[in-house]
């Protein structure tokens, strides 16, 4: 069997991934994240999970572009580069006609 | 009766010589995981030896390194049982069974010392124990979950009694005889014990091997 550990630095601190190893049962899987991932004080708490419980998901659908569901808003990069290139060119026109006019 | 210095120089010869053997499987366990495993738990009895050697070197006016690198093998006071070199998987689960098994035992007794450094240190050891134990116990009853594991396991077991019986004396063979009996699910024969300082040949070679650094460097060198 095939365990996937995460590890706490410090309490209150998220878990995060650590690593992987076999052990033959959750017993040995126990003592092997100890000796592996807290030996030497490294971490305050383990997490050991045995691989095939964990749900893997990795297809999300995003087909028709919903922009206002995400949390940081629209994106208006492109609509201000071509404010910004707008802005330039009429900066340009009335500095070509003020030259012509003098 | 023996004395404080000879009982601790006994925890601590076994404990050092233990974890030098259990050490020989470094690299070489049966898988990645376990000889982690199995290196980390002889690095804590090298552990608990110096510690040991520590308290009795204060008494004798001496070092730790000096008690654990200078005597004649004569003089050591390991028990039998520790010095084997058995580098095959059951019988060394079957040694590092018994002797977290007896050593229990001996802690226990230890634990309740009238003497407070004593109890302290063992104590101590006592927490990391623990954890031998766990992992002496999962591999005993892996290996007796199946027909190859079992028949190993008491081959090894059978071989390694006497010696067993021999790390404890007075009144802590009983109790670990007794534990020993009611967990393994065979028959051991009563047997005549194989006694502390009665040193097997491989104890010398083991000695040897263990100091050759000791040796070859100039006296006074610092680490």
């Amino acid at each position: 069997m095939i365990f996937e550990v995460f590890r706490q630095e410090r309490k209150g601190q998220a878990f995060v991934h650590g690593g992987s190893f076999h052990a033959p049962n959750r017993e040995f899987a126990d003592a092997y994240a100890r000796e592996f991932y807290a030996r030497r004080q490294e971490s305050v708490a383990l997490w050991v999970v045995p691989r095939e419980e964990i749900t893997t998901i990795e297809e999300f659908p995003d087909e028709f572009d919903l922009k206002y569901r995400r949390v940081d808003g629209y994106s208006i990069k492109a609509r201000l580069k071509e404010a910004r290139a707008a802005a330039e060119n009429a900066i340009r026109l009335r500095d070509a006609g003020s030259a012509g006019g003098a | 009766m023996k004395t404080r210095t000879e009982l601790l120089l006994e925890l601590a010869d076994d404990e050092l010589i233990l974890g030098w053997r259990n050490s020989e499987w470094t690299g070489i366990a049966p898988f990645l995981e376990e000889d982690v495993a199995f290196s980390s738990i002889a690095q804590n009895e090298i552990g608990h030896a110096r510690a040991l050697y520590e308290l009795v070197a204060r008494e004798l006016g001496t070092d730790a390194d000096a008690l654990a690198f200078d005597r004649r093998p004569e003089e050591y006071r390991s028990a039998p049982l520790v010095e084997l070199r058995r580098l095959e998987w059951a019988r060394t689960i079957a040694r590092h069974w018994l002797y977290e098994t007896a050593d229990a035992v001996r802690l226990e007794a230890l634990k309740a010392s009238s003497d407070p450094e004593v109890a302290g240190l063992a104590a101590k050891m006592d927490r990391e124990e623990i954890y031998h134990r766990m992992h002496a116990e999962m591999w005993l009853e892996r290996l007796l979950a199946s027909g190859e594991g079992r028949e190993r396991l008491q081959e090894g077991m059978l071989e390694l009694w006497p010696y067993a019986l021999g790390m404890l004396d007075g009144e802590l063979r009983p109790p670990f005889e007794a534990i020993v009996r009611e967990r393994l699910p065979f028959e051991l024969p009563a047997v005549e014990p194989v006694p502390r300082g009665r040193h097997q040949a491989e104890l010398e070679e083991l000695l040897g091997e263990m100091t050759t650094v000791r040796r070859s460097a100039p006296a006074g060198a610092q680490w």
